[in-house]
């Protein structure tokens, strides 16, 4: 494997065999010495045209424990003033050593074309490309889900809720792709206006009632980040509506099965899409999908760098 | 004298070409020696009613020149100049320099089409009788690139125009519905997480201005149809006596969204590559006459406006040199024959744009033409006679070549080779 830019690109056994890989390297977090060798002597280098402080740091960490140097760059960029091209500032960080190159940018395809544009050479590791994919973050959550229904294998089976502003949400693409490889059953919810009827053929079932979503008893509920700025206009005439009618409250935490388990990729905001109740109820499992998410970016950048699967 | 031997006149009966003083003297066999044709189909020059050729302002993607060579090279004669240049052509001075500029060029007639709305911008109409008074004669009116969305613009434009023998060439395109929008608007575009750009955003203003042509009894020509819904609604207007034509782009006949898959932006074009049951209708509509015209809307672009994010990519794709190509393999394979292709590619856009001297072959008529050897095979290549290379159809086998060009009586492409003046 010499890049990961989207879980479309991977098979069930590709994916199963990075999360064997994620599950023995979880342990190197409980380590004192948490450092393997592995990737002694390569350079990695995040790039981060949009912020992400969690996911950088993910990846740098991920990065350190297996003995890699690691960069981080910031750059801008806009569809009206652009600075360095995509293309040169790849190509300089080549130059500069980069055996890997995290990206994550505000356009789609940005993280397809450095891997298939004949630009660089280097390993492309996709860290979220506008609205499209965000593959160590489905990874991670196939991660964390196998281990708190406490499989060694797929998913096979399991009901699987993503709710949502699903539309420009790169998670849900990538999760839909990952979780219906694995043989888990997806739906996604949220108002009409942000569920594109492509999520379909996509392999995922749509809701437009959190209600009924909850009465089929998922055993997964994975709440999206919401940009709030988007939920007034054209695709959802308030916040308050929203959180009417999308927000994991009080209410609905009491719907789900008590042996559910409650996502989100973070940040959250609390008393937004998720209560503070849900937050903190012992079914959520959002910390350790932090911790997974390591792990997670761990395999990929052994698999990419240092692998022996071809 | 020129006499063009063994040509196959529209593809039907094999017979000379003789050409006097820039004029066409005689289609019937002659004695005289001249330039052995045969094999070849003779056409009237093709006409193209939609080329951006960049100038003034954007030379380093194409010039008059450029654009000129490249349009010889597929067989052109007329190049209507689109008015989206910097600045824009909307006053008589910059459509004259235009015109200017083509002249010195002299390969092929550079015809400038004047804007409808001052530097494009939507909001008062641009000097329009000024520039149909003017020298370069302008009798087609676009903002192509952007749509004349104001209706109340709209309704004045088309009143205004009819006055003047003209047209209004519109560019489809509801601004609300498109706002950053990529691609195609469809499950493919929610794969890839690409803003879509819904069919109705297109014909919702074709509708709306069929209705305003139809009150104001002007003529009005669509630009660069793309759904299925689109032919549907020219269906309906021509049913109904609405003075409307409509035109399709060879790469809107041919080419499908699937391209998108690569993120590659020689695939980003407006308005947008559709579905495959999008492209298979603009085909039957062709082929069926809904649809009037093929304009190349070439839109050259620079390296740099290409080799970027999909997001940030300029829209628009080369389309003179294998425009004719496109157009023979989907005609005949729809049953049609050469004299179809030169009413799609001749005779209709000159007589859409308003020039009697092109569009013909005939005797007594100016001696533009076109040869076409009809049995050829070619691999597009993105380098081309154009300055710029962003040509979706590079590496793609297509039937037929251009091997002479003649512009009012003397070759500007011969064997192949541009002939410059």
């Amino acid at each position: 494997m010499k890049n990961l830019v989207s879980i479309a690109d991977l098979s069930r056994e590709d994916a199963l065999y990075l999360l064997d890989n994620a599950q023995q390297l979880a342990q190197v977090n409980d380590r004192e010495v948490k450092k393997l060798p592995a990737l002694r002597g390569k350079t990695v280098v995040n790039l981060f045209y949009e912020n992400s402080t969690r996911t950088r740091i993910s990846f740098e960490i991920a990065a350190t424990r297996l003995s890699a140097d690691v960069i981080n760059f910031s750059a801008a960029t806009s569809s009206l003033s652009k600075g360095e091209s995509l293309k040169d500032t790849a190509q300089t960080l080549e130059a500069l050593g980069a055996d890997a190159i995290v990206v994550r940018h505000p356009m789609s395809g940005a993280a397809h074309q450095l891997a298939h544009r004949d630009w660089i050479n280097a390993s492309i590791i996709n860290a979220g490309d506008g609205s499209h994919e965000h593959p160590t973050q489905a990874l991670l959550d196939a991660l964390t889900m196998r281990q708190l229904v406490g499989s060694n294998d797929d998913l096979a089976g399991l009901k699987v809720l993503i709710v949502g502003d699903i539309r420009h949400s790169r998670v849900a693409r990538s999760n839909v792709l990952l979780l219906s490889k694995l043989g888990a059953s997806v739906q996604v919810a949220g108002p009409a206006t942000l569920v594109p009827a492509g999520f379909e053929k996509m392999g995922a079932t749509i809701s437009n009632s959190f209600e009924d979503s909850l009465e089929q008893q998922p055993d997964v509920v994975m709440m999206l980040r919401v940009q709030r700025e988007r939920m007034q206009g054209h695709y959802m005439p308030s916040e308050r509506e929203y959180t009417q009618n999308w927000s994991l409250s009080g209410k609905r935490l009491a719907m789900l099965k008590k042996d559910a388990h409650i996502l989100h990729p973070g940040p959250m905001n609390r008393g937004f899409e998720i209560s503070s109740e849900a937050a903190d109820d012992p079914r959520a499992a959002i910390l350790k999908q932090v911790s997974n998410g390591v792990a997670v970016r761990m395999a990929v950048l052994h698999e990419l760098l240092a692998g022996e699967r071809s | 004298m020129i006499v063009l031997k063994s040509v196959s006149l529209f593809g039907e009966k094999q017979t000379d070409i003789s050409i006097a003083d820039g004029i066409v003297v005689s289609l019937e066999p002659t004695s005289e020696k001249g330039i052995d044709c045969s094999g070849l189909v003779a056409l009237p020059g093709l006409v193209d009613l939609h080329t951006h050729l960049r100038q003034p302002g954007f030379e380093a993607s194409e010039t008059v020149l450029s654009g000129s060579k490249s349009g010889v090279a597929g067989g052109y004669t007329a190049l209507f100049a689109m008015a989206n240049t910097n600045p824009v052509a909307d006053s008589a001075s910059v459509v004259e320099q235009v015109l200017t500029l083509g002249e010195a060029a002299g390969l092929l007639q550079v015809q400038p089409i004047g804007a409808v709305t001052k530097g494009l911008a939507g909001a008062e109409l641009a000097g329009l009788g000024g520039m149909a008074r003017s020298r370069a004669k302008v009798r087609v009116f676009s903002d192509d690139g952007m749509c004349v969305f104001d209706p109340a613009l709209m309704l004045q434009a088309l009143t205004f125009v009819k006055s003047m023998g003209g047209v209004i060439a519109q560019h489809a395109q509801e601004p609300r519905l498109t706002e950053g929008a990529q691609m195609n608007d469809s499950d493919l575009a929610t794969e890839l997480g690409l803003t879509g750009w819904p069919s109705v955003a297109e014909e919702s203003i074709i509708a709306r201005d069929a209705l305003l042509a139809e009150k104001t009894g002007a003529r009005l020509h669509i630009c660069h149809l793309t759904t299925a819904g689109a032919v549907d609604v020219i269906r309906w207007a021509k049913k109904r006596g609405i003075q409307i034509t409509a035109e399709v782009t060879p790469h809107h006949l041919m080419l499908t969204e699937e391209l998108v898959r690569s993120y590659d932006p020689v695939y980003k074009v407006n308005p947008p590559l559709r579905s495959a049951e999008d492209t298979a209708a603009l085909r039957e509509a062709l082929v069926d006459g809904t649809i009037d015209i093929v304009g190349t809307d070439h839109a050259p672009h620079s390296i740099e406006k290409k080799d970027c994010e999909w997001e940030n990519a300029a829209f628009g794709m080369v389309g003179l040199e294998h425009a004719a190509s496109v157009v023979q393999k989907v005609m005949l394979e729809g049953g049609r024959n050469w004299r179809d292709i030169a009413q799609v590619m001749s005779s209709k856009p000159a007589e859409i744009g308003g020039l009697t001297n092109q569009g013909r072959l005939d005797v007594d008529t100016e001696a533009n033409i076109t040869l076409i050897d009809p049995s050829a095979t070619r691999t597009v290549t993105s380098q081309t006679h154009s300055a710029s290379t962003n040509n979706p159809f590079a590496g793609v086998a297509l039937p037929g070549a251009v091997v002479h060009t003649l512009f009012r009586g003397n070759f500007s492409f011969k064997d192949g080779e541009v002939v410059e003046k």
